[in-house]
This record gives C-alpha cells, sequence and structure tokens, in this order.
C-alpha cells in the first residue's frame, strides 16, 4: 500500500478523528484539549503541503472512496463514475493551504485566548469539524458531497459563533441569523443538485460538466447556485449576516470564518468555470458576478467608515475586499469566450483575484486576531473607549501596523501584489470599474487610519493602567501570519508563478478538470 | 396516475416555507419555513428517483425483469433528513438562548445587532 495515494483523504481524517477525540480526552485533561487539536491540524498542513508540491509537478490527483485503488475512477468499464471522488487540482489545493495555515494559527491563537472559557472539549471538537467542513468542501469533486461538507461548516460554525450565547444575548442572535442563512442556501444547493441528478443521472462535477447542455433546467440550476453561493460568501445585496457573525464569534473563529466563506467563494468559481465554463453566456454572467463584486466593494467600505466596534469594521471590510475578488474573476469570466481578450488581460485579473483570496485570509486573519488581542486585554471592542494602547501592546501595534498597511494595498504588503494586479487588467476591460476599485482602496486607508488613532495612539489613559502585552501563544500566530504578508509582499512574482497561475489555469481550462475524471473521454 | 402532482406539492411546500421566512416575525416560525423548505426539497429528490409500477431497488429480492425505483436519490434524501434534524435542532437550542436573554421570540424585538 502505497500511503502517499491516500493523503487527500488523511488530510480530512486525521481532523476527523480528533474531533471526536477531544470531548474524550477532555473527560481526563482541560489544558490537553488544545494541544491535541494543534497536533492534529500540523499534521493536516505538512501533508496539505507534501499534496501541493505533490499537484504542482505531477498533476491534479484524484481519491476514490471505497475502489480497490485510489485511482480508479472508472471501475469495470463503467462510462460514468459511480463512486465519491476527492478532485484535487491546482485551485482546490490553493485553498487547501489557506484553510491550513489558518486553521492551525486558529487553533494555537486560542490556546491563550480561550483559556478562561468553559466548555473547552466542544470548543475545540467545533473547531476540527469546520475545518474539515472547508477542506471537504474544496477537496470534493461531487456535488451532493459538496452539500454534506457544506452543512458541516456551518453547522460547526454556528455552533462557535453563538459559542458565548449562553452568557451573552448577541452571539446567540448573530447565529441564529448565519444558521438561517445558511440552512436556505444549503437547501438550494442541494436542489440544484437534484435538478443536475434528474437530467444526467450523475453527481460528479466532472461527469456533468462533460455532459452539459446547459437546457433551461440548467439555466434554473446556474440561478440558484450563483446568489446562493454568493451569499455565503458575503456578498452585497445578501450580506446581512456577515458583520454580525464575524464580531460576536471569538477572535480565532472570526479568522477561519472567513476562510470558510471563501470555501463558497471557490465553490462558486467552481460552478461557473468547471461545471459550465464555456456553454454559459459568459459575458452576461461575468457582469452578475462583477456587480456583485462592485456593490460589495463600495457598500462594504462606506458602512465600513461609521462603525464604532472594531470587530464589526473589519467584518464590513471583509465584505468589501471580498468584492475584489468577485470583481478580478467577474473580469475573467466575462472575456472567456475571447481568447484574445483572456490572454491579454482576462488571466491576469484572475490571478490577481485568486491571489486576493489568499492575501485576504491572511491580512484580514491578523487584523481579527489584533482586534481579539485588543479585545483579551482591555475586555471592549468599542473604539471610543479605547486610546492610548501603543503604550502598553507594543507587539500587537507592530502587527496591526501590518495588517492595516496590507488592507489598504500599501507597498511592499501582500495587498499592493494583488491589488496592482486587479487594477492593471481591470482597466483595460473597463476604466471605471478600475477607478471604483482605488477609491475604495483609498476609503479602507481612511477608516483604518482612523482605528488606528483611537485605538493605538494619544496619552496613556488610567483605566488601561494594568494593560498588558497578551501570551506568547497569540503573539506566535500573528508573528506568523506577518511574516507570510511581508514574504508574499517581497517575492509576489514566486508565488503567483508558482501557486496562483496553475490555480487561475486549472479553473479556466475545463478538460483538464474533466478528463482528470473520465480519462480523456 | 398521479403525474406531476408530486412536483405540484414540492412547489406548494417550497413557496409556503419562503413566505414564512419573510413575512413571519416569530423566531420558531422561521424555523417551521426552513424545516417546510427541507420537506419540500426532500420531496422532490424522492420524486426524481420514482418509476411507474417499481419496486424497492433490493437487488437479490427483485424478480427478474421487473422495474426498480432509482435507488440513489434515496439515499440523498436519507442524507439530507439526518442533515436537517441536526439544522433544525440547533435553530431551536438557538432560539431558546434568545429567549433566555432577550425574554422574547419577536424578531422586531431582537435586534440588539445592527448598522
Amino acid at each position: 500500500m502505497n500511503l502517499s495515494n491516500h493523503i487527500p483523504i488523511l488530510i480530512i481524517a486525521i481532523p476527523l478523528l480528533a474531533a471526536f477525540l477531544v470531548p474524550l480526552i477532555g473527560r481526563i485533561n482541560k489544558k490537553a484539549t488544545g494541544i491535541l487539536t494543534t497536533l492534529a491540524l500540523s499534521v493536516s498542513l505538512i501533508l496539505t503541503i507534501a499534496l501541493a508540491v505533490k499537484i504542482l509537478t505531477v498533476g491534479p490527483q484524484v481519491y476514490v472512496f471505497g475502489a480497490t485503488s485510489p485511482s480508479l475512477t472508472l471501475p469495470s468499464g463503467l462510462k460514468f463514475p459511480i463512486r465519491i471522488i476527492f478532485e484535487v487540482d491546482a485551485m482546490s489545493i490553493f485553498m487547501g493551504l489557506i484553510t491550513a495555515i489558518v486553521s492551525f494559527l486558529g487553533a494555537i491563537y486560542s490556546l491563550a485566548f480561550m483559556k478562561n472559557d468553559s466548555g473547552l472539549e466542544k470548543y475545540y471538537s467545533l473547531l476540527l469539524l469546520l475545518t474539515v467542513g472547508m477542506f471537504g468542501m474544496v477537496f470534493t469533486g461531487d456535488m451532493f458531497n459538496f452539500f454534506v461538507f457544506l452543512e458541516i461548516s456551518s453547522i460547526a460554525s454556528v455552533a462557535l459563533i453563538s459559542f458565548r450565547g449562553t452568557d451573552l444575548g448577541e452571539p446567540a442572535e448573530a447565529g441564529f441569523k448565519y444558521m438561517v442563512v445558511s440552512s436556505i442556501s444549503a437547501l438550494l444547493v442541494l436542489f440544484a443538485v437534484g435538478i443536475f441528478y434528474g437530467q444526467y443521472d450523475v453527481l460528479n462535477i466532472a461527469a456533468i460538466a462533460s455532459v452539459m447542455k446547459y437546457s433551461q433546467l440548467d439555466k434554473i440550476a446556474l440561478g440558484l447556485l450563483v446568489p446562493v453561493l454568493a451569499m455565503k460568501a458575503g456578498a452585497v445585496p445578501m450580506h446581512m449576516w456577515t458583520p454580525d457573525a464575524y464580531s460576536e464569534a471569538p477572535a480565532p473563529i472570526t479568522m477561519i470564518l472567513v476562510v470558510a466563506s471563501q470555501a463558497s467563494l471557490y465553490a462558486l468559481f467552481r460552478v461557473v468555470f468547471s461545471l459550465y465554463n464555456i456553454s454559459l453566456n459568459a459575458l452576461t454572467v461575468g457582469w452578475i458576478i462583477i456587480i456583485f463584486g462592485l456593490l460589495s466593494m463600495f457598500i462594504g467600505v462606506t458602512m465600513a467608515i461609521i462603525q464604532k466596534d472594531i470587530k464589526r469594521l473589519m467584518a464590513y471590510h471583509a465584505i468589501s475586499q471580498t468584492g475584489y475578488m468577485l470583481l478580478g474573476v467577474g473580469v475573467g469570466l466575462a472575456v472567456l469566450a475571447n481568447p484574445a481578450a483572456l490572454q491579454k488581460y482576462g488571466i491576469t485579473a484572475m490571478e490577481g483575484g485568486i491571489f486576493h483570496i489568499m492575501n485576504h485570509a491572511m491580512y484580514k486573519g491578523l487584523l481579527f486576531l489584533t482586534a481579539g488581542a485588543l479585545f483579551f486585554s482591555t475586555g471592549t471592542r468599542d473604539l471610543n473607549k479605547m486610546g492610548g494602547l501603543a503604550h502598553y501592546m507594543k507587539y500587537t501595534t507592530i502587527f496591526f501596523i501590518i495588517g492595516a498597511a496590507a488592507i489598504a494595498g500599501l507597498p511592499p504588503f501582500n495587498g499592493f501584489a494583488s491589488k496592482l494586479l486587479i487594477y492593471e487588467s481591470v482597466y483595460r476591460f473597463n476604466p471605471l470599474l478600475s477607478i471604483i476599485a482605488m477609491v475604495v482602496s483609498i476609503l479602507t486607508l481612511a477608516s483604518f487610519v482612523k482605528v488606528f488613532h483611537s485605538a493605538f495612539l494619544g496619552p496613556k489613559l488610567p483605566q488601561f493602567k494594568e494593560v498588558k502585552e497578551v501570551p506568547r501563544s497569540m503573539i506566535f500566530a500573528m508573528a506568523a501570519l506577518s511574516c507570510i504578508i511581508i514574504f508574499f509582499g517581497l517575492f509576489p512574482d514566486l508565488i503567483v508563478k508558482n501557486l496562483v497561475h496553475p490555480a487561475v489555469m486549472s479553473l479556466i481550462e475545463q478538460l483538464q478538470y474533466t478528463g482528470t475524471v473520465l480519462g480523456g473521454m | 396516475m398521479i403525474g406531476n402532482l408530486p412536483y405540484v406539492a414540492v412547489v406548494i411546500f417550497i413557496g409556503l416555507g419562503i413566505y414564512t421566512l419573510m413575512f413571519k416575525k416569530n423566531l420558531i416560525k422561521i424555523a417551521i419555513g426552513v424545516v417546510l423548505i427541507e420537506n419540500g426539497v426532500n420531496l422532490f429528490l424522492i420524486t426524481l428517483g420514482y418509476r411507474k409500477e417499481a419496486i424497492a431497488p433490493i437487488y437479490t429480492q427483485a424478480p427478474s425483469g421487473q422495474a426498480m425505483v432509482l435507488p440513489t436519490p434515496q439515499a440523498l434524501t436519507l442524507t439530507s433528513i439526518v442533515i436537517g434534524i441536526a439544522t433544525t435542532a440547533l435553530i431551536l437550542s438557538v432560539a431558546m438562548m434568545i429567549y433566555k436573554h432577550y425574554g422574547t421570540l419577536d424578531t422586531d424585538q431582537v435586534r440588539r445587532l445592527k448598522g
């Protein structure tokens, strides 16, 4: 038995096993739960990196459940795949890497951040389940399996958002909103899966894509899937759950929730590019996604400026940054049917959008963690009550500056690299879109200058005399994210060439995706 | 005999569910709305696998030549029902927590998070 063929399932199986071990261990020793979680997620991280190296050198990997060999997609001469299949290509592993890094750092940060809470074994168990759900959503090659993992991640994240709901009302309120939104979206995804199954008798994404007729029913399914997945990703005008859920969840969970939203965004791109690709009316759907992106960018940032709660402000910025990804990829989709324009600026626009997913996960995660550090030390999230904290929390101040500069797109941080790719290429598609994107970037900077000024600058305040720097595990998580941000900012070419470009090409080239499962039929 | 009647029922279920979600102000009724949509989707899946005068899909016990209904939609529906129970339980328990803190289930009064 060659273990390296089984890596895709091990990445999911190890956290899943740990998720059910943690409550048992918690009976014996409460402290051990966090350490076990961190260990399981670090194994997942190492395996994900190993799988990424394999995929980027050899090509897409498939894992077939229950087959005699993991790569046997079509047993005994069948024309279509009947088993559940994981299909991990460059785009999936790109999202997988983000998931692995963020969940690992989230677990480390939780070690100190959550140490005063009760019910920790449940917290870590849910955190592991949320990670499993996200890995599953990005790895799976099966529509129904996607629905199952979507529900796993939503149920775990609702329980985590309302984790402090036993003591406070607001987390429960946010959790209720998120639960209703995510169960409706999951059910409509299931309805679309039913439409596909009724027509083509298969559930495998590659198999559906290869027989896609783009009939009236397929248009209905597309009309269900696009808004629903955009809603789960937090795009305006379906964003009402985002600020509540992001601001009420504990800080490490908020960081992971950002990636969970992006897993839905990944699913949206997978549906339009791998499932429909050229058969849909690319210009119309592309413009719909661009308009979602524009609305998210602009409304997100204008709502952020007026916020007083630091995490709520950052949550609106998360909506606004999602807009950049939708804009970049939307432009790529709009010119999909036009090979000349696609070569000239479409691919660059998509590279910008996809690169922005990873950058956003890193700097927004860092910013949410600094907000968590402020809350941990001062006990408040209200910006009007903070002030002069740079005197007491030197490391947190530095990390906040790095995160804020990255989100505002200042060089040499990673936000600049992906935003520049988007500006350049979108300008050649439609100059107005690029100008709006730049204005939003300036407003973002303005809003973070305000946060920096009101939280960190100013004289020492008497009520914060006891405030100390946060514990080491929280510093470590923030420092690791800062290093990644600076590394990506200094060497963007390296990342774009080796990680982002293969991811974009695996989205655009539908035949490569279907061929991996169907063997070049 | 029944023709397209199940699909009509699916539309009614999902329509009623969406109506409940949009116009009812009680958190428990919102939970009921979600369950209605879920039932509609489950009925849709099970109807897709229906074949006229077919029998249950147990391969070893079927008389030869007899048509069988599709087993896959039934497996999907079963999974979806199990997930649905978890979702409903979670929605109701969160509603319970809200009632404990706010003393009401009216959505107009459960509004501390806004702006």
